[in-house]
């Protein structure tokens, strides 16, 4: 037996905080960063007397995602009262939603042409956030109740996921899907959007599920990644030493790359859950339901196809750019204003991936222009873009002020090559022996000679021409 | 004027004065602060006397023309319901030395019409039962016997009326905790329909059950008081805007035409013979002013009890979860780990009865009980809403006594929670059903102590209620003490 012969069944749950201005049920602002215990109110902070009113934004943003998913919207759907004691938790119980959720049975499609896979969304449903145990060796635990309350959508996934790289396209696909609708900024580093994991193994082949454990503190798509292989192999090195899976919650550690036991879930929580009577049931009408799925932008997958057909791109490239709905509308309006768009792909996905800073669509589009006219090579592009990207100058003036053009100039690259090639006696001797890469090597010398603005494949094309007549000699 | 004869008005006639200026704000509260101070001892009715801010805020009314009908006139509220910077514990170790920071928008509403604060009115612990002998500071005792419980759990706030401590207060009704004590200290308590008053600030029992209710000398005062706090607040989901007219305004109608049912079952077994003729001979009075009085089959009624006691309980022991010692509350002083802070402080916060309840309500709602108790109790209510609904087709009103005795004897009842919970069978069918309920006086019972008469109306419609109490009171020649 082997690892070969073992399946993973993963599921996935995802927690995003909602970008609405003000909490769940108070109106408190919802903002990160700010000191502990400022963004508080009697409601929040469970005070005796107090009670929920729900904000109608975080329903009406919860039913984005659904629709974004594909989800049936409950019309009738109920908030509940999931009862347990922790610190973090004022009332001792968190307002969630049960058995009548605001969204179910939906799905999302992950993989390439020829690979794709549906992974299905069993329920998306609200609730609200906890606050933060922060552990001090002196004080002892210290409580931030900013985050109470906050708003929450929890979209957990039919466990349809066999592998890590399935689960991380599932993550990617579904940040990208909650961004286009604009209800969350799914910043897994600032915890806008969290991760928990539930895996179980079985033999390939075998229907019935494994016990699961569940791994948490996950921060990133790459932990995500790394914690499923590391738990893949720990449960099934278990299995074949005989020994049997104990459902549980485990941590995953970012250093050793491993997932501990936190707690033990033998016994599952009995957290007593019972429609909050402090709170209606949640009735939408259709008309709401038309209104908000008309207020969804077109969604990712439309506009990755948009994108390559209308500019020739491939999948690979129409995906990243597409991901993000704000770097696909800045392609679009870019992509508009030069006759060169594969290059504004490129530098997008590349240079620019980290963001496009003050750097202007037409500006970038002038660059762009510059560029594929070969006016300046992709170097001086390169250096260019760093500056543009804070100073949002136009290129076209740098390019004319600073004397970037690019040199075409046949007689001057092959004075500078040959001055070159007898500098450096070695490349030719090197491309005698068949050494192809000899002839970057001069090329080399020629752009520091240029300070970068020799065009490249004309001087190669030299390069390659002096050779061939001094072997030829 | 004397204390005596201040204390001795109604609100309607203080606020005569007021109006008239032939009496200050100041002096009323004074009169009242005076007779606290005086005779409170022997009754135990405040937990928490105001006389400095009382008297500030009586100045600053008598320095603007009155608003309304309340201005200027003082009142106690019920220790469960949140005051701005007055101490308000619940009657309970958890929270004896608790300050709210935001006041209930029930006090508030009252404040902003001009009502001066006299105090905190002592009640059975966080609301739960009904003699007042839960509170954790001490019992209150009932003004027409000492020896004898007022009620619960607002016995505080029945008892101050009775025993004219404040000319009006408010209590809160859950399963009967407003009308009983009322019933058992001859005064009036009003039980709204769910819904009417805002339950913000009120510190939940069982927040599908829970009510603020006025209690007062007679039926004006009381329909006086409940038209200033209903209404709709944003800040409570559950509560409704209902297009009823003011009370007030309907008060002088009458019952000529009028159909009340008695429910059959409630005047057989358990119900003693002294209530039980003072309730019939009122029946025969509202038959005498043009009303129809007839009995009618109920039996369902008697499963509201244990429905009510799973529901209450369940909603309480997730509405005191939150006093864990953390935030506010009182904390145990020494304690290993959290585990310990949260069983040591709730351990030692709660008393006996609110520990019992906690317990059943948690047990109600737990992995393999819920469907037998929760979800049971949940179609019972159901159930017994359709029933209501089924008789007041055919029916105005439903009269029935308020409690099976008057009060009895400190100490009579404390040893077994059934007896106990046995007193509210009257009351809370009517909470299971969120009707509105009124309890007036209809006589002496035995030694001489109030017996009570409960009205109960259609939802929303507290008019009829205080049409017919209105009617019954001024045919017996006005309030009833």
């Amino acid at each position: 037996m082997s690892v070969k012969d073992f399946e993973m069944v993963i599921g996935l749950e995802v927690h995003c905080e909602l970008s609405t201005k003000t909490k769940i049920f108070c109106s408190c602002p919802t903002s990160y960063g700010a000191p502990p215990n400022t963004q508080i109110c009697p409601v929040c902070m469970g005070m005796p007397g107090t009670l929920p009113v729900l904000n109608r934004k975080v329903v009406e943003y919860a039913i984005k995602a659904g629709l974004a998913t594909n989800c049936t919207i409950n019309r009738h759907s109920v908030q509940d009262r999931k009862n347990y004691f922790y610190p973090d938790l004022p009332k001792a119980y968190q307002i969630s939603q049960y058995d009548l959720p605001l969204c179910e049975h939906g799905w999302l499609e992950i993989g390439d042409e020829g690979t794709k896979k549906r992974i299905g969304i069993t329920r998306i449903h609200i609730e609200e956030d906890a606050g933060k145990l922060i552990h001090d060796e002196k004080l002892g635990t210290l409580i931030d109740c900013n985050r109470c309350g906050v708003p929450l959508i929890e979209i957990v996934s039919e466990p349809d996921i066999r592998s890590a790289s399935e689960a991380v396209g599932y993550l990617k696909k579904l940040r990208s899907l909650i961004l286009y609708t604009g209800v969350s900024d799914c910043k897994m580093n600032e915890g806008s959007m969290r991760c928990d994991v539930n895996l179980s193994v079985r033999k390939v082949g075998e229907c019935e599920l494994g016990t699961r454990t569940e791994i948490k503190n996950l921060n990133s798509f790459s932990s995500v990644e790394r914690a499923i292989e590391s738990e893949f192999l720990r449960q099934v090195e278990e299995i074949e030493a005989g020994g049997r899976i104990v459902q549980e919650t485990r941590r995953f550690d970012q250093e050793s790359g491993k997932t501990s036991s936190m707690r033990s879930k033998e016994n599952a929580d009995d957290y007593r859950y019972f429609p909050d009577p402090d709170l209606l049931p949640i009735l939408t009408s259709e008309e709401k339901l038309k209104e908000l799925s008309e207020s969804i932008p077109t969604m990712p997958d439309v506009r990755r196809m948009q994108v390559m057909e209308d500019y020739q791109l491939s999948a690979y490239d129409a995906e990243l750019i597409t991901a993000d709905p704000d770097r696909t509308d800045y392609f679009a309006k870019t992509a508009k204003l030069t006759r060169y768009p594969k290059t504004a792909a490129n530098l997008l996905i590349g240079e620019l991936s980290e963001g496009v800073g003050r750097l202007s669509e037409a500006h970038f589009a002038g660059l762009c222009d510059l560029l594929g006219d070969g006016v300046i090579g992709s170097a001086t592009a390169k250096k260019l873009i760093r500056e543009l990207t804070e100073t949002d100058a136009d290129p076209a003036l740098l390019v004319e002020q600073r004397g970037l053009r690019q040199i075409t100039d046949r007689r001057l690259l092959t004075e500078l090559a040959q001055k070159a090639v007898s500098e450096n006696p070695k490349a030719l001797q090197d491309f005698a022996k068949g050494k192809s890469a000899a002839v970057m090597s001069i090329v080399g010398k020629v752009m520091s000679a240029t300070g970068g603005r020799a065009d490249p494949t004309l001087t190669n094309t030299i390069v390659s021409e002096i050779f061939r007549q001094e072997l030829g000699k | 004027m004397s204390q005596k004869m201040i204390t001795a008005m109604t609100l309607f006639e203080l606020s005569d004065k007021i109006q008239k200026k032939e009496l200050s704000s100041s002096e009323i509260t004074d009169a009242y602060l005076q007779k606290i101070a005086e005779t409170d001892d022997k009754i135990g009715a405040y937990l928490t006397v105001c006389a400095d801010s009382a008297r500030k805020a009586a100045k600053k009314c008598d320095q603007m023309p009155p608003k309304g009908r309340l201005w200027g006139i003082p009142v106690g509220i019920k220790d469960n319901i949140c005051t701005k910077g007055v101490k308000t514990t619940c009657a309970s170790k958890m929270l004896e030395d608790f300050t709210p920071v935001y006041d209930a928008t029930a006090w508030k509403s009252l404040e902003n019409s001009g009502a001066v604060l006299l105090g905190k009115l002592n009640m059975d612990e966080f609301a739960m039962g009904s003699s007042t002998e839960n509170s954790f500071f001490h019992p209150t005792h009932n003004p027409h016997d000492v020896s004898r419980v007022p009620g619960g759990s607002s016995g505080g706030s029945a008892a101050a009326v009775a025993a004219e401590l404040a000319p009006y207060t408010l209590g809160s009704d859950t399963g009967g905790s407003v009308r009983q004590p009322a019933a058992f200290c001859g005064v009036v308590g009003m039980k709204p329909t769910y819904g009417s008053v805002s339950r913000n600030g009120l510190i939940a029992f069982a927040s599908s059950l829970d009510q603020i209710g006025p209690i007062t000398k007679d039926v004006r005062d009381n329909a006086l008081v409940l038209d200033a706090i209903r209404g709709k607040d944003p800040m409570d989901s559950t509560s409704v805007n209902s297009d009823a007219p003011s009370a007030l305004s309907e008060l002088e109608k009458g019952v000529k035409g009028m159909k009340i049912a008695l429910p059959v079952e409630f005047f057989g077994e358990g119900l003693s013979p002294d209530v039980k003729n003072s309730v019939l001979s009122a029946a025969k009075t509202f038959e005498g002013l043009g009303a129809s009085v007839d009995y009618v089959s109920m039996p369902l009624l008697s499963e509201a009890l244990p429905a009510y006691y799973i529901l209450s309980g369940a909603e309480a022991s997730s509405n005191l979860a939150r006093f864990d010692g953390i935030r506010y509350g009182h904390r145990t002083d020494e304690y290993r780990d959290v585990e310990e802070l949260y069983r040591k402080s709730r351990s030692e916060g709660f008393g006996r009865e609110v520990k019992r309840r906690i317990m059943l309500g948690t047990f109600a709602l737990s992995a393999g009980y819920y469907d037998a108790y929760y979800k049971k109790a949940l179609q019972m209510r159901r159930m017994i809403s359709d029933l209501y609904g089924s008789v007041f087709e055919s029916y105005d009103l439903i009269l029935s006594p308020t409690a099976p005795t008057v009060a009895y004897k400190l100490g009579e009842k404390t040893e077994d929670p059934m007896e106990m919970y046995l007193g509210d069978i009257y009351t809370v069918p009517v909470s299971i059903a969120g009707l509105p309920a009124l309890s007036l006086p209809c006589g002496k019972g035995d030694s001489g102590l109030p017996v009570g008469m409960q009205l109960i109306g259609k939802a929303f419609d507290e008019a009829t209620v205080y049409q017919a109490a209105y009617a019954y009171e001024q045919s017996e020649g006005g309030k009833i003490i």
